[in-house]
């Protein structure tokens, strides 16, 4: 299993995890984690419902504190004990329930916790400034004066992919950013992803779909019950090999049934 | 999106290009967009000023003495320091939480002005700052046990509610009751300062020229955006509403004693209060906070402060009204804030569409919900009738209210709405 070893070699380490450990009760969620990012690197992480990503993601957010283990950050080690403290290191999250504010508009949760002059609310540019965000992602929202609770939620999702880009942040965590998009709004998610990486921003992206991690991402990190179970370039990975390491075997019901299918398909071909 | 015959995009408004949008912009768009809003729950002001006609309409038949220049100057000054506590009622409901203290903490800044001025002989400056410490120390304290804690703030502020109550009697001493000197500079503030019928029109022609040359900087500040602005005649409509609407209300009660500096003082207030909440990041914050506390927290909001800052807003507003209770009154004695003051500045903020569910009203709703509150207690005692039908009356108005506001909140959620 390869860790450091596998980023593109120059390119300095931008956030380095080693022997992360939490637990809730007596339930550990996440294990001895390692993870690396370097900067332009997209990193998708990959496991099964219950394989710690999103404690993971949580962690790096601030919002849980790991109970041990190291997190170094553009080679110092800091601890992120809060939400603030993550976004004054630059990384910014969308979480998978995206934390907007319903009764809000666009406006107010694009620019919440940043507004321009906090004394006097600077409305008109706050508002111009959102538009342009929102074109640049070609985001289908008619009114950015409306309320959050009026969108739906592939709107909501360009929202908050839209809020944490405002910050400028050195890294952008995506937990499940495909999952309630349609066809054309995934692909844009896609292609925002990869201008992230040309601007050289970290990314860490969490998604169920292999199509999804496939397309976009660099490297694979699989988590299985808490624990690292592989970690992949995107290149030299199958998509069996990665459903292997997600699932913990390769035999199991998934490859099994591929494998059926695959032998009664040479039969046909014969 | 096809190229077929649309208008230029690059003619239209940056914030009005997409194709879905409904035309909402002139009169007639206002009064559709209007229209739209009161269907789907968004209520605004319209239930308190139905409601409000109604009692005033009942209660003149009732007594023709009701809507008399001096019964109404007299409503105005006896709104005021409830008026200014529901204010900080506002302030706590838009986070979510609850003060039922509110008027305990008014008596007890009540019996401190009266032991200081009087007992103790401390000029006026140094009494006002010691009731607004007051204050701040007690929304302080809620804010340290709601947060540290995390006990209910029902539970915090109904133990403060008892507990200063018992301070306030304590203070007081064996007498039981203090009066303040008539020539004392509060009490003349409270009961005789008037504002001079001239300097009245005056103030109400700067505030609505105030509100035309915000109203106008905005729109042009839009325009230059490039984004839809508010047309020129419609901002003047406005200032020019509000400029009718304060000119008759001043010379109404100019043919009374006239307009009341403690109530000005009321307005000054629900004003700045209003300013933090719209206009600074305070006050984003705050709706923020009462809307989604998770979503706030993530956004990197220090939510326990903004709870805090609440807890003490509301604290200080309710001693700066026992203040201006004990002023009107010219004393302090056992029943200053006990009795229906808690009640009524509670309701008064509710009635004015302040949601009990947090992140949704605005400061002025303690001016529309107070009058409403005084117009009933006030016509009740014209009436001769005593305070238990009073507060009966007040009770099912309360209700009302409150059913109002959740069925609205439903109507809200159908049709998309926080």
């Amino acid at each position: 299993m390869s860790t450091s070893s596998s980023a593109p070699a120059g390119t300095p380490q931008l956030l380095t995890l080693r022997g992360i450990n939490k637990s809730f009760g007596a339930v550990a969620a996440l294990m001895d984690i390692e993870l690396d990012i370097a900067q332009g690197e997209v990193v998708a992480i990959v496991g099964d419902n219950g394989a710690g990503k999103s404690t993971l993601v949580k962690v790096l957010s601030g919002v849980h504190a790991p109970d041990s283990g190291t997190i170094t950050f553009e080679g110092q080690d800091v601890s992120i004990s809060s939400p603030a403290a993550a976004q004054h290191l630059g990384i910014a999250t969308v979480f998978q329930d995206l934390a907007l504010c319903d009764n809000l508009t666009v406006v107010d949760n694009l620019f919440l916790g940043r507004e321009l002059s906090p004394l006097r609310l600077n409305e008109v540019d706050m508002e111009v400034r959102s538009w342009e965000l929102l074109k640049q992602l070609s985001a289908k929202i008619p009114s950015v004066r409306t309320q959050i609770a009026s969108l739906s939620g592939g709107q909501r999702q360009t929202v908050a992919i839209a809020r944490s880009l405002l910050g400028d942040p050195k890294i952008v965590i995506l937990d499940e950013p495909t999952a309630a998009l349609g066809v054309a709004q995934t692909a844009e998610v896609l292609n925002l992803v990869e201008r992230l990486r040309e601007r050289g921003h970290g990314v860490i992206m969490i998604s169920h779909n292999m199509a999804d991690v496939q397309a976009v991402a660099d490297r694979v990190v699989v988590l299985r019950l808490g624990r690292n179970n592989g970690d992949f370039r995107v290149g030299d990975v199958s998509t069996e090999e990665l459903i292997a390491a997600i699932t913990g075997a390769s035999d199991n019901v998934v490859s099994r049934r591929s494998a059926a299918r695959s032998t009664s398909e040479e039969t046909h071909a014969s | 999106m096809t190229t077929k015959a649309q208008p230029a995009p690059s003619a239209l408004a940056l914030d009005l290009q997409d194709e879905r949008l409904q035309d909402r912009t002139g009169l007639r768009g206002q009064y559709k967009a209007f229209l739209d809003r009161t269907r789907s729950g968004d209520l605004g002001v319209l239930p308190v000023i139905g409601g409000l006609i109604l009692i005033w309409a009942v209660l003149q038949i009732l007594n023709p003495i009701f809507l008399s220049p001096a019964n109404l100057v007299n409503l105005t000054m006896e709104s005021s320091a409830v008026g200014i506590i529901a204010l900080g009622i506002v302030a706590v409901l838009l986070v979510a939480q609850i003060d039922l203290s509110v008027g305990s903490v008014s008596g007890l800044a009540a019996a401190v002005v009266a032991v200081t001025s009087v007992n103790m002989g401390w000029p006026v400056w140094l009494v006002i700052l010691a009731t607004i410490a007051l204050g701040a120390v007690i929304g302080w304290l809620y804010g340290q046990i709601f947060n540290r804690f995390g006990v209910p703030s029902f539970v915090v502020t109904l133990a403060g509610l008892l507990g200063f109550l018992g301070l306030q009697l304590y203070t007081l001493g064996a007498k039981g009751s203090i009066n303040l000197p008539f020539d004392s500079p509060l009490v003349y503030f409270a009961q005789l300062a008037f504002v001079p019928v001239w300097l009245s029109y005056v103030l109400a022609a700067a505030a609505a020229a105030s509100l035309f040359t915000t109203d106008y900087f905005h729109a042009r500040a839009r325009q230059h955006a490039g984004l839809s602005a508010m047309s020129l005649q419609n901002i003047a409509l406005r200032a020019g509403l509000l400029l009718a609407a304060l000119g008759v209300t001043v010379w109404y009660l100019n043919q009374g004693r006239g307009v009341g500096w403690m109530f000005v003082l009321f307005i000054v207030l629900t004003l700045v209060l209003n300013y933090m909440l719209k206009r600074t990041q305070w006050g984003r914050f705050v709706y923020a906070v009462g809307g989604n506390p998770e979503a706030a927290r993530r956004a990197g909001i220090n939510v326990r402060a903004i709870y805090t800052s609440v807890f003490i807003t509301c604290s200080t507003l309710a001693a700066v009204g026992g203040l201006l209770g004990a002023a009107r009154l010219a004393a302090a004695n056992q029943g200053s804030g006990t009795g229906d003051v808690n009640l009524n500045a509670i309701a008064a903020a509710v009635i004015g569409g302040t949601s009990l569910f947090g992140g949704r009203g605005s400061a002025f709703a303690a001016i529309l919900g107070i009058i409403v509150i005084q117009s009933i207690s006030s016509g009740l005692t014209l009436l001769n009738l005593d305070s238990s039908f009073r507060f009966m009356v007040t009770g099912v108005v309360l209700l009302l209210a409150v059913t109002l506001d959740s069925v609205a909140r439903r109507s809200r959620t159908s049709h998309g709405k926080a």
